[in-house]
């Protein structure tokens, strides 16, 4: 074990290395850039935007900026905002909890009623429920988010008035049930796709635990068809999620871009969005950092936790 | 202590009648606005109550000295105060300063060189500190610090010996002579020297997270990417605040910030308003006030008068006849922005009512292209002298209805046998060096001249304010005209209004005449918010809609 976590780890930093110089080019080629912004402005001269350019430190050498981005970094200093001058550690941790929130439900919500809905659908193949739920996962697929979004607020905002329109919490109220109540609509609607996905999988891993040997022996043994499933089938479909749950772990933080636009939820994707578009390279460089960074260790979560679940694989 | 009114002021004649009749316009455009005084009278006697203002880009800078964007202005005009203040009429008034110095009560020399101002003596900071002359020296001083990170230091460079007289007296000595500076004093906030000042790096100071200014309400908490709330300043030296909390929300999607509006959750919806294709609906609304007000943003057809198709004004002539300007603001823009000669606000006291009125005229655009020598093509496109007339067209891309105006204007275009071929930005690219540096053939851009209510414009139309020629300005059409330039000159120099007027009158005459750019419409917001706040002004002179806050109060 020691020796394989040596080997990833190296690898890893071999990779996070690749990302951030594609990343940092990438960013730096596109013209533009953070002062762009300023362009429009009647008092700003050109004169004005080279000085800040020059206070930036955004006139040197891509080369340079790079190496001395990547030396602070290695020295825990992630940079800071171009937009507020805050620290980059600090603006992401700002945004960090409230994608915690909305992926943490809607991930719980997703994989508690796909897993059940795959499930059904393996065991009763072919039925009335099994065509309505590979149906609704084509069509949660398809749609694009914030269009059940934005029906979600027109039906149970406008129309019902039983949920808020958006926002994580109301100002001034703040309590558990109201970010409860928030919490509603966004989660539900973000689940939908990971739903889609998760039924669509543990379908698949299921119908392919069914057939396996050790499914027949059982029934052969005359045991309960409840208990085949609890017991044999749904811990070895679970087997392969477990994998999938990893590689979603970058997106549970980064978070679900367009749904926190349109439910006004303060967290990473938003922030991803908007730094983007202002061209804060810091916050973007950052969040791409953060983001290989949970790939890795996703990845490497997965591997361990397999490997300690099925005692057929080993690490070494 | 004394305690003074806020509104202090010192009004000449001239003063008077210019008010009278900006006031007398804007009171037809907003009518159920105007009404209430600027600041309330009727206000609650304590503090009561909280509006929440809905804004589409985050506000994140709190030092009001910083690089900063529009939208944060309406947290630097509630937490800070500068020395003046302006007006919904252009009049400028005292705030931190006792009075409006001119060279009548010798507040600024003829020479227009020397100026010296008297300050309130019963201002404090939001920690009790008392504010004085030595903060302004300061606020001063930082600006061209050339560490510091500031924002605009135009004006503030020809500033030099800035002498403390006493705790309420400060005086400096101006480069040269520079008349729009007491505009753009109306928009630099004073910050405290003694937090400040013990900083060693202002640009990162804790001061920029959790700013204390001398403003009627007082830092409270931020919620990044979410909202962020004020407090009132219950020592305020003016009148007001009458409100317990105001609240800044961000809400980036525009079509959420409406709906939110619909469903109560914003009170009030700030920049950038409520969009042209919610108007008819939102003015339906029950229990809401919807108001158009005009903006000093100005939107026009934009040209790089250094292409060559550009450089004969025959073309810019024809192209401007061939624009549907009626059409596009009916058809598109669902009749919200008035269309405009100028880029001077119909509001300001400078602009020019008297400018020849554009007519769409397809055949006389036409005319005017074959009597200048642009013959038409094998392939449909008029040359001369081996010129196409073909550009491309730039705007942001991602903006559904300058896209539609496009389209359109590329097929009346085309009826001429002129190609416009359309390019599209985001804004990120658009307005950096393809833009600073001229390398557009045209722009469709919406764009403000002015700074505070000042008519001086030399940045963006003199000769010398070419960047892709040097220059240290934004002329980015690459306009040059000596007489404007002259003009520019003078009215820079002149501090007299009528005097001034007259300068800039002819400048619009002339631009209107040169065709720089083709202007479309002077931009209107569609402003909301719900019955019940009153004391809500706008203020066109200002880059927000909360500029007076102090003054909002609920109707019990």
């Amino acid at each position: 074990m020691p020796g394989f976590l040596l080997n990833r780890l190296s690898q890893s930093i071999l990779l996070l290395v690749i990302v951030s110089i594609i990343g940092f080019t990438v960013l730096n080629l596109m013209p533009g850039g953070p002062l762009a912004q300023y362009g429009l402005d009647p008092g700003m001269t050109q004169k004005d935007v080279q000085r800040l350019s020059e206070q930036l430190g955004l006139n040197r050498p891509l080369w340079i900026q790079y190496l001395d981005w990547a030396w602070r970094l290695v020295q825990g200093d992630w940079g800071h905002s171009y937009r507020d001058g805050s620290s980059v550690l600090e603006v992401i941790s700002r945004h960090l909890l409230a994608t915690l929130l909305l992926m943490g439900t809607s991930t719980a919500l997703a994989i508690g009623i796909g897993s059940w809905i795959g499930i059904r659908g393996a065991t009763h193949r072919y039925s009335l429920f099994d065509y309505c739920a590979t149906v609704g996962a084509m069509v949660a697929l398809s749609v694009p988010t914030f269009w059940f979004g934005l029906i979600g607020i027109y039906i149970f905002t406008l129309k019902l008035g039983w949920v808020p329109a958006g926002n994580m919490y109301a100002i001034g109220d703040g309590s558990v049930l109201d970010y409860l109540h928030h919490l509603i609509l966004p989660s539900l609607v973000l689940s939908l796709v990971h739903v889609a996905i998760w039924s669509r999988y543990m379908r698949t891993a299921t119908l392919d635990a069914l057939t396996q040997d050790f499914v027949k022996t059982a029934r052969a043994k005359g045991v309960s068809e409840r208990r085949i499933l609890l017991k044999h089938v749904v811990g070895n479909a679970l087997l392969p999620m477990i994998t999938l749950a990893g590689v979603q772990l970058p997106s549970l933080l980064t978070g679900a871009l367009v749904t926190e636009t349109v439910f006004t939820w303060p967290g990473m994707g938003r922030l991803f969005l908007d730094s983007l578009g202002y061209s804060d390279y810091p916050v973007v460089m950052g969040l791409l950092i953060f983001s290989a960074i949970l790939v890795v260790l996703g990845n490497l979560i997965a591997d361990i936790v397999v490997a300690v679940v099925d005692p057929r694989i080993r690490l070494s | 202590m004394t305690k003074r009114p806020a509104t202090t002021s010192n009004y000449s004649r001239r003063d008077a009648l210019r008010m009278m009749a900006i006031g007398g316009a804007a009171g037809v455009i907003a009518p159920n606005l105007l009404g209430e005084p600027v600041l309330a009278r009727t206000a609650p006697a304590k503090p009561t109550g909280r509006v929440i203002v809905g804004l589409g880009q985050e506000p994140t800078v709190f030092n009001p000295l910083m690089v900063h964007i529009e939208v944060d202005d309406g947290v630097h005009f509630s937490v800070f105060d500068a020395l003046f203040r302006i007006d919904p009429q252009g009049v400028i008034q005292p705030n931190l300063a006792v009075e409006v110095p001119n060279q009548k009560n010798g507040g600024i020399s003829e020479d227009g060189l020397k100026w010296r101002l008297r300050l309130r003596d019963d201002v404090r900071w939001h920690d009790g500190k008392p504010f004085s002359a030595e903060d302004v020296k300061f606020t001063l001083e930082l600006i061209t610090n050339p560490n510091f990170r500031s924002w605009r230091t135009a004006g503030h460079a020809l500033v030099r010996d800035i002498t403390v007289i006493s705790p309420t007296e400060i005086s400096w000595r101006m480069e040269e002579a520079f008349a729009p500076y007491l505009s753009f004093l109306t928009e630099t906030f004073i910050v405290p020297k003694h937090i400040l000042e013990k900083e060693a790096n202002p640009n990162n100071a804790a001061f920029n997270q959790a700013p204390v200014g001398t403003g009627p309400f007082k830092w409270g908490q931020r919620v990044a990417g979410d909202h962020l709330e004020l407090v009132a300043n219950p020592d305020y030296f003016g009148e007001g605040p009458h409100i317990e909390k105001l609240v800044f929300k961000y809400i980036p999607d525009l079509t959420v910030l409406y709906t939110q509006f619909k469903s109560g959750d914003v009170d009030l919806v700030g920049q950038p308003y409520i969009t042209p294709d919610h108007y008819g609906e939102a003015k339906t609304l029950p229990n809401r006030v919807v108001t158009l007000v005009p903006r000093t943003a100005f939107e026009s057809f934009y040209l790089n008068l250094e292409r060559p198709q550009f450089k004969d004004l025959a073309v810019r002539e024809a192209l401007y006849a061939a624009i549907d300007k009626e059409a596009i603001i009916q058809g598109l823009y669902y009749g919200v922005p008035s269309p405009t000669e100028t880029f001077m606000p119909r509001q300001s006291f400078y602009f020019d009512p008297n400018l020849p009125l554009h007519e769409f005229n397809l055949n006389r655009a036409g005319q005017i292209l074959d009597k200048a020598g642009w013959t038409l093509g094998s392939d449909g496109i008029r040359t001369r002298n081996g010129v196409r007339l073909s550009f491309t067209n730039s705007t942001t891309s991602g903006d559904p209805l300058r896209e539609q105006v496009q389209q359109f204007l590329q097929q009346t275009f085309a009826q001429l046998g002129v190609e416009m071929k359309i390019s599209n930005l985001p804004a990120a690219v658009m307005w950096g060096e393809f833009w600073m540096q001229s390398q557009f053939d045209s722009v469709i851009v919406g764009s403000t001249y002015l700074i505070g209510a000042d008519p001086d414009v030399t940045n963006r139309l003199h000769s010398r304010s070419i960047a892709a020629k040097g220059g240290r300005g934004s002329n980015n059409a690459q306009y040059a005209n000596p007489e404007v330039d002259a003009l520019l000159d003078k009215g820079a120099r002149t501090f007299d209004p009528e005097a001034r007027r007259a300068i800039y009158y002819r400048v619009q005459e002339l631009v209107r005449r040169d065709l720089p750019f083709l202007p479309l419409y002077q931009s209107n917001a569609v402003e909301g918010l719900k019955k019940g706040i009153n004391g809500f002004v706008p203020n066109g002179n200002t880059r927000t809609e909360s500029w007076n806050a102090l003054a909002w109060y609920w109707a019990s």
